[in-house]
């Protein structure tokens, strides 16, 4: 006979000031089986947990029912409290009286009526509750991080310093990302290569990081501390062991127009080549959509030239599976492509170009060796007009998002530019300027004050060419929107960042949600940051909203310790509320007559076939098995289930019938 | 296939042509026009900078006309009568309250179930028949210029791109012209400041008209009577302000569709423009 324990809270005023909850107690002790019925004012708080404990020792109850708010708030605050005072946690349970009841009904009779009805249909599953055991499932402590720029080679460096293994996974042929393409980098001006090379190599040399460059994840099972990813490793057409990476097969090629992606086609590269000289690892690859050998069956040069016959025709893409029990996302950005503005002439102006092509003119390592001279002639330009804000905070055109680091990188383009040319005119048009930041406010004022930058607040309208040049219209918001018209040698827009291409095809892959613009999304916007709502799957830089560099270390090194943290248990625990088979004595075994159509509607591939056999070892019968590891308590299974042989531990088909039946 | 028609004052007076080569374009091809019965001005750029209401009544008054006489779609061939029309209906449509409100202004029932169409929409309909019925291919360089009503605001009237629209563009390659890719086919003419500031006019037209003949255009096509207008009549005052003597004419897209289709000048009023347009037809040699 069951000796269930009811303690109704009346959370201040929360249940207490629209529910009767003495009533509610009186008269839910009524009720058979109940041998003990109370409220209290703060049932959550010590004096109320120690009330429960003491009813559970006094009373010898054999379930308790805690009804107050919702059990998302204060179950695991309950069931600590019973399972302290000697009784199976999973025997509590919480009727839900605030979020179900207090808040959305008036007061009244029929409400502490529904109250009543909540705890007596909690009191019959108590009643049918059985005692669990949590189940613990195993740490595989090998990260994987998705992305090899400047946010997942610093994850990687920290989980490997943390003495854990990583696979850093990379889709280009280098790691580094788009922090290797920057010339200098805001608000100290120091060389983004130069900063971030050493980290680079790092990388690579660390004992515990595993390298995988152009490589991408092909698909992920598996669960936090458990997962499986595949990995395409796509083929280089190079012998990675035998490549010394001399670079003599890049200075024959035939092909040399192909339009360089490094250098965001402001020059052209061969069909076999390494997409920057500091690149890590210094291996080329050949591009097989534009090699003359994949076109016409003919060629071969590189493959002649190769001093240690490492070129390989033949090599095809290889998959890998590994086993990681967790995963850092760090997959980027890209940036809007100006196709988008119409108005503002690009493709069919050479000269009107974005931020990343401007990095690209005043990097030492860029086309022009850092010269500032403009694509369309190589001539110096006089005059140089930066436009932010090109498509960001825009809701007719681009995205209504703000993309942050705009400000201060047009800032700082028009200060490199002006340190380039002395004479020079920079023009910035700008809707207003966010350098909130360390020493970032003074940087914008640097380029203002110091470096003579012509800061104009507003929106240009058009951008056209005439007579060689490009006429900048716009107005001047700060002077009556007086008509601003600027004959420039060059335009930068600053165009928006948004999310890398098939984000949306990798958050499916990986059950991880994200935004309207397909940044990945967080768990929770303020408390947890660097999660994303799938246990073990972390988040780190631009791939989750637009960040600078400083953002994007510091949360790199936040996903890192979260991994760090996860790894330092050998096992983890997991809530037991999960589908089990039911198994019976011979010569029925189970309910189950192994149609196995559970396993077809299972989402998580958790149902497995189970053989039971004889004593001779002929096969008896064949049953559906629920791999623990695997299954997430959803239920499908049990829905499907056409002879009831499924149940879910805590949530049995007898016990959910049983609290329809007392209504 | 039959229309309902909304003229409008301008093709009533000053831009004729219009009103005669889209009746004329439209026999060409087999579309009937229906007018709209007792119409009323469209209240264009007075009424919306004094009254909203006012603003909505007139235009809301002509839908409830083409509504009453059973008509779905009405072709409002003036840019400015199209972009009042087809904002109030958007108006209309949105808001109730707002439109049981305007109907008892205006003392009739009105839904904004009638769809407002422009030239270019419709002419666009009938493609494959203009270019079925092409006698005379133009073989011409042409700027085509949409002006800024025809395409704003997008949210209203997308049938096109706000910035860089195509559709005229299209239509005159159908036609067999050449359409030059150029600079100011969306700007400013200058519009209704015709009277009042003829300077600044004269000095904003310049600029398209300048721009079009730099890319080498032979006409400028255009589907506003104002932008005719100020690009046509006030020719003499821009090329005062430029110090230049541009000659280049400035045809509606039904004109130059009309040559196309072997109408005779006449009928599609080429002859009253103010910079001779008469030396595009077809046969003629420059």
């Amino acid at each position: 006979m069951s000796r269930i324990g009811v303690f109704i809270c009346h959370c201040g005023e929360n249940i207490g000031g629209t529910v009767d909850c003495a009533r509610v107690a009186e008269a839910t002790r009524a009720v058979p089986g109940v041998v003990h019925s109370v409220d209290y004012k703060y049932m959550c708080s010590d004096p109320g947990q120690s009330m429960i404990k003491a009813a559970i020792r006094e009373h010898r109850l054999t379930g308790v029912v805690v009804a107050a708010c919702s059990p998302r708030m204060h179950e695991p605050t309950f069931r600590n409290a019973v399972a302290e005072a000697g009784l199976n946690p999973y025997l509590c349970e919480m009727a839900n009286l605030r979020e179900h009841c207090s808040w959305v009904h008036e007061k009244g009779e029929v409400t502490t009526a529904k109250a009543v009805d909540l705890v007596r249909v909690m009191v019959e599953k108590v009643k049918r509750n059985q005692p669990l055991q949590p189940i613990h499932v195993p740490v595989t402590k090998r990260a994987l991080v998705l992305g090899g720029g400047i946010a997942g080679i610093q994850a990687a460096l920290d989980i490997a310093n943390s003495g854990h293994q990583v696979v850093l996974v990379e889709k280009s042929p280098s790691i580094g990302g788009h922090m290797s393409q920057l010339s200098e980098t805001f608000p100290t001006l120091d060389c983004s290569q130069c900063i971030l090379t050493p980290r680079m190599v790092e990388a690579a040399r660390h004992p515990n990081i595993t390298l995988m460059t152009y490589s991408e994840l092909e698909s992920l099972s598996g669960f936090i501390g458990n997962f499986q990813a595949t990995i395409r490793k796509k083929a280089r057409q190079v012998d990675e062991k035998l490549c010394t990476g001399c670079g003599l097969c890049t200075t024959k090629c035939p092909n040399k127009k192909i339009p360089d992606a490094f250098n965001e086609g402001l020059s052209t590269r061969g069909a076999i080549y390494v997409p920057f000289p500091q690149a890590v690892p210094n291996k080329p690859v050949i591009d097989k959509l534009n090699c003359t050998f994949y076109k016409t069956g003919k060629c071969k040069v590189c493959e002649k030239l190769c001093p240690t016959k490492a070129i390989r025709f033949d090599q095809e893409d290889e998959l890998v599976t590994l086993e990681v029990g967790a995963i850092v996302l760090a997959t980027g950005f890209k940036l809007m492509g100006t196709e988008k503005f119409p108005e503002y002439g690009y493709g069919k102006y050479k000269d009107v170009i974005d931020g990343m092509q401007f990095e690209r003119l005043a990097s030492a390592s860029g086309p022009t060796a850092g010269a500032m001279k403009r694509p369309s002639d190589g001539k110096e330009p006089e005059t140089v007009v930066f436009v932010a804000c090109s498509g960001s905070r825009d809701r007719a055109k681009g995205v209504p998002y703000c993309s942050k680091v705009c400000c201060m990188y047009t800032a700082k383009h028009a200060m490199l530019y002006k340190h380039k040319t002395h004479h020079g005119k920079a023009v910035v048009f700008y809707m207003d300027i966010r350098s909130s930041g360390k020493d970032y406010d003074e940087f914008v004022r640097r380029a203002i004050e110091e470096d003579d930058v012509n800061y104009i607040r507003g929106r240009v309208s058009r951008i056209y060419e005439e007579d060689g040049q490009l006429v900048v219209l716009g107005a001047d918001t700060l002077q009556n929107g007086r008509p601003v018209e600027i004959r420039a040698d060059m335009v930068v827009l600053a165009t928006a960042v948004q999310a890398q291409d098939g984000s949306e095809q990798l958050a499916q892959k990986l059950h991880v949600s994200y935004d309207p613009y397909h940044f990945f999304a967080e768990a929770h916007p303020k408390l947890k940051p660097v999660e994303t709502n799938t246990a073990g799957i972390f988040l780190a830089g631009a791939c989750q909203a637009p960040r600078d560099i400083p953002e994007t270390v510091a949360q790199a090194s936040g996903a890192a310790a979260k991994v760090a943290g996860l790894f330092s248990q050998d096992q983890l625990t997991r809530e037991p509320q999960i589908a089990v088979v039911n198994r019976l004595p011979p010569p029925v075994f189970s309910y189950c007559v192994g149609c196995f159509l559970c396993q077809s509607a299972c989402p998580y591939q958790a149902i497995e076939q189970e053989e039971i056999k004889g004593r001779d070892g002929s096969v008896l019968k064949t049953v559906a098995k629920v791999n623990p590891g695997l299954c997430q308590g959803c239920g499908t299974c049990v829905a499907a289930c056409r002879t009831k042989a499924i149940d879910i531990q805590g949530y049995s088909n007898e016990q959910i019938f049983a609290e329809i039946m007392t209504l | 296939m039959k229309i309902g028609y909304y003229p409008g004052c301008s093709l009533l007076g000053s831009s004729r042509e219009f009103d005669e080569s889209v009746r004329a374009v439209a026999q060409a091809i087999g579309l009937e026009l229906v007018e709209v019965p007792d119409w009323n001005c469209c209240g264009a750029s007075s009424a919306h900078v004094l009254d909203h209401k006012l603003s909505l009544a007139l235009p809301a008054r002509i839908l409830a006309q083409a509504e009453a006489a059973g008509l779905t779609e009405v072709l409002a061939p003036c840019a400015a009568c199209y972009n009042r029309l087809a904002s109030a209906r958007a108006e209309l449509v949105a808001d109730p309250a707002a439109a049981a409100e305007i109907a008892a202004i205006i003392e009739m029932p009105v839904t904004g179930r009638v769809k407002v169409v422009n030239v270019l929409e419709v002419l666009d309909r009938f493609k494959d028949v203009i270019r079925e019925k092409t006698v005379a291919p133009l073989g011409r360089k042409l700027a085509c210029y949409y002006g800024c009503l025809l395409v704003r605001p997008p949210k209203v009237v997308a049938f096109d791109r706000a910035e860089d629209p195509q559709s005229m563009d299209r239509m005159v390659t159908a036609a067999g012209a050449e359409a030059v890719p150029w600079n100011f086919k969306t700007e400013c003419c200058g519009a209704a400041f015709s009277v009042t500031r003829t300077d600044l006019v004269a000095r904003m037209s310049g600029r398209i008209v300048a721009d079009a003949v730099r890319h080498g255009a032979e006409a400028i096509v255009v589907a506003c009577p104002m932008c005719q207008s100020n690009l046509d009549m006030r020719r003499p005052e821009i090329n005062a302000g430029l110090g230049a003597d541009y000659q280049i004419p400035v045809l509606f897209i039904t004109q130059a569709l009309g040559l196309a289709l072997g109408l005779a000048p006449a009928a599609l009023g080429l002859q009253r423009h103010m910079v001779p347009a008469l030396a595009l037809q077809p046969s003629a040699t420059v």
